[in-house]
């Protein structure tokens, strides 16, 4: 009986239940997240039920007319050409990030911290800057068009801004750090042992490739994705700067309705639609995970 | 065949080295073409015109004119807006997020689980979202937009960064510490603060940082949250970038790249602390 209790209260080392205490403790933590992320959320999905008078103020009363809206012709193709350059941008940024973060995590310590921090800061400087960056290339007067100029390889400036080409570029340019990192994470993980075992049966570089190392580094690919299509999705500051109003996406069309035009039941209900997929996406993400 | 196996492994490598050489250019090269052209001497900032600090100098001299209430510069008070917000988001943030890692760590929660999820929520959700739920919350609360509502904005975003560097280093915790100072008869306060906080420090100053180029970087939340006399910096040059290219953004962009570089190098060198410490002890 004694050394049972023993090992029991061995296991648990320090932690305890939390009583009254432990609860009141915590207290602080659990109503800021209720205050402003559940709350929020709650009053969110009200409003999407909401209408709206001439005036843009808001009317409430019961109302499908926002959903309605949602999947009229013209806002569904924006949320599906939103959705596809979301997905054009994480598969560009997983083709070009993944053998980057294979290279880092197999990589020599002294080297592999060196590389990882050379990743680790663009990861961190802020995204509107690297936006700049590329705006003040690809504009009509911007490098590139200067450069291939002066170069004589074209006779007049090429219009790169403004097209879903630019905005794709904008986006991978900043998402490629987010899809890197926790592929690293994954590659970093790996048991050389599975690998060299793979060569010795005779797999060569692209069998071992394919049935080994990535099926192991899954988790990572998995989180990668997310952390560069999700953002994408909602992005809207990129867009208006790399697209402008030539591109609209669906992030615009939200950022829109609690500007100009005024419509924040038709704006929230557009952000639960958004909230929707985001969750089915990441569920799936997580199913995915777990299978694997 | 093995022979041949070796020589696709040594090509696969030189051909994996050259390709993130390649990816490695193309993430600095548009940053640095960006801290090239801040010595550009030409207003159209294309044309390379010849070396010069004028631009470097006229951001001092806002600098010094708004900070001498001679003149008010938008962009200087924008980047002391930035700054203020993201001290006081960062002294918060450290506070919940410390005490919820610990507390977490300290007592067995039933639904654990739902607590975790609901504190990872404003990591993962996007950002747009999070940023028209809080405006419609402040609307509905009667909160006027301004400082407090960027603030909580941003707390509700970075304290889980913080939380998460802080659990990161009590797992690698040895329990008998803090018991032992317990049993020496500390009150569970004192055993906090004399035990607990100094072993949790390079993870809290790890997570502090991390906080507070969150909050000096963030735009979509504190697009929505911000009111007419919070505009942070990130919104300045957002407006600015819109209207169209401009050498003083080059200038402040420079610098704010110099000083992430120097953050990251100086957090990671923490976080490498932060590892080596619990097998040394």
């Amino acid at each position: 009986m004694n050394t049972a209790t023993g090992q029991v209260i061995e296991l648990q080392g320090p932690r305890r239940r939390p009583g009254v205490r432990g609860w009141l403790l915590l207290a602080p933590l659990l109503l800021w997240l209720f205050a402003f992320v559940v709350a929020p959320t709650a009053i969110m999905l009200v409003y999407s039920f909401c209408e709206r008078d001439e005036l843009g103020q808001v009317v409430f009363e019961l109302s499908l007319s926002s959903y309605a809206r949602v999947f009229d012709a013209t806002y569904l193709k924006i949320l599906l050409s939103s959705m596809k350059y979301a997905a054009i941008t994480t598969v560009i940024c997983l083709v070009a990030g993944y053998p980057v973060a294979y290279f880092i995590g197999r990589a020599r310590e002294g080297v592999r911290n060196r590389l990882l921090m050379l990743v680790m800061v663009p990861f961190w400087t802020s995204f509107l800057i690297r936006t700049y960056a590329w705006m003040s290339i690809l504009k009509s007067e911007g490098l590139l068009n200067g450069l291939l100029l002066y170069l004589q390889i074209i006779s007049a400036p090429l219009d790169i801004m403004y097209t879903p080409t630019a905005v794709v570029i904008g986006l991978v340019y900043s998402y490629l750090p987010f899809m890197i990192l926790p592929i690293y994470g994954s590659v970093e993980k790996l048991d050389n042992a599975l690998i060299e075992a793979a060569f010795d049966l005779g797999a060569g570089p692209v069998s071992a490739f394919s049935h080994v190392i990535v099926p192991l580094t899954r988790p990572g690919i998995l989180a990668g994705v997310l952390l560069v299509f999700i953002p994408a999705l909602g992005m809207f500051a990129i867009t208006d700067l790399m697209g402008g109003s030539r591109v609209p996406m669906i992030g615009n069309v939200i950022q829109n309705q609690f500007g100009q035009a005024r419509d924040w039941p038709f704006g929230a209900a557009l952000g639960m639609t958004l909230l929707l997929l985001f969750s089915l996406f990441f569920l799936l993400g997580l199913r995915k995970e777990q299978e694997g | 065949m093995r022979l041949r196996t070796m020589s696709g492994i040594k090509l696969s490598n030189l051909l994996l080295c050259g390709w993130s050489g390649l990816v490695l250019i193309y993430l600095y090269l548009p940053i640095l073409l960006l801290v090239v052209y801040s010595f550009n001497d030409s207003r159209m900032s294309v044309v390379w015109e010849g070396f010069t600090f004028k631009w470097y100098g006229q951001l001092f001299d806002e600098l010094v004119a708004h900070l001498g209430d001679e003149r008010r510069s938008p962009l200087i008070e924008s980047l002391s807006n930035s700054v203020i917000i993201a001290a006081i988001t960062t002294a918060f943030s450290v506070v919940l997020g410390t005490a919820g890692a610990f507390l977490l760590y300290r007592y067995r929660f039933p639904a654990l689980r739902s607590i975790t999820a609901l504190i990872f929520i404003p990591m993962i959700i996007p950002e747009i979202i999070m940023g028209i739920s809080l405006l419609i919350f402040f609307k509905t609360v009667e909160l006027e937009l301004g400082f407090t509502t960027v603030i909580i904005s941003h707390v509700t975003f970075c304290f889980p960064f913080v939380l998460i560097a802080v659990q990161a280093r009590l797992a690698g915790l040895d329990p008998s510490l803090e018991e032992a100072a317990l049993d020496l008869g500390a009150t569970p306060l004192k055993a906090f603060f004399l035990i607990m906080v100094p072993y949790l420090l390079p993870a809290i100053i790890s997570g502090a940082l991390m906080s507070f180029t969150l909050s000096m970087d963030e735009l979509i939340v504190t697009y929505f949250t911000r009111g007419p006399k919070s505009e942070t910096l990130p919104i300045k040059v957002f407006g600015m970038a819109k209207v169209g290219l401009n050498p003083m953004l080059n200038t402040i962009s420079t610098v704010f790249i110099v000083a992430t570089a120097m953050l990251v190098v100086f957090a990671e060198s923490l976080k490498g602390t932060a590892r080596r410490l619990p097998d040394e002890s």
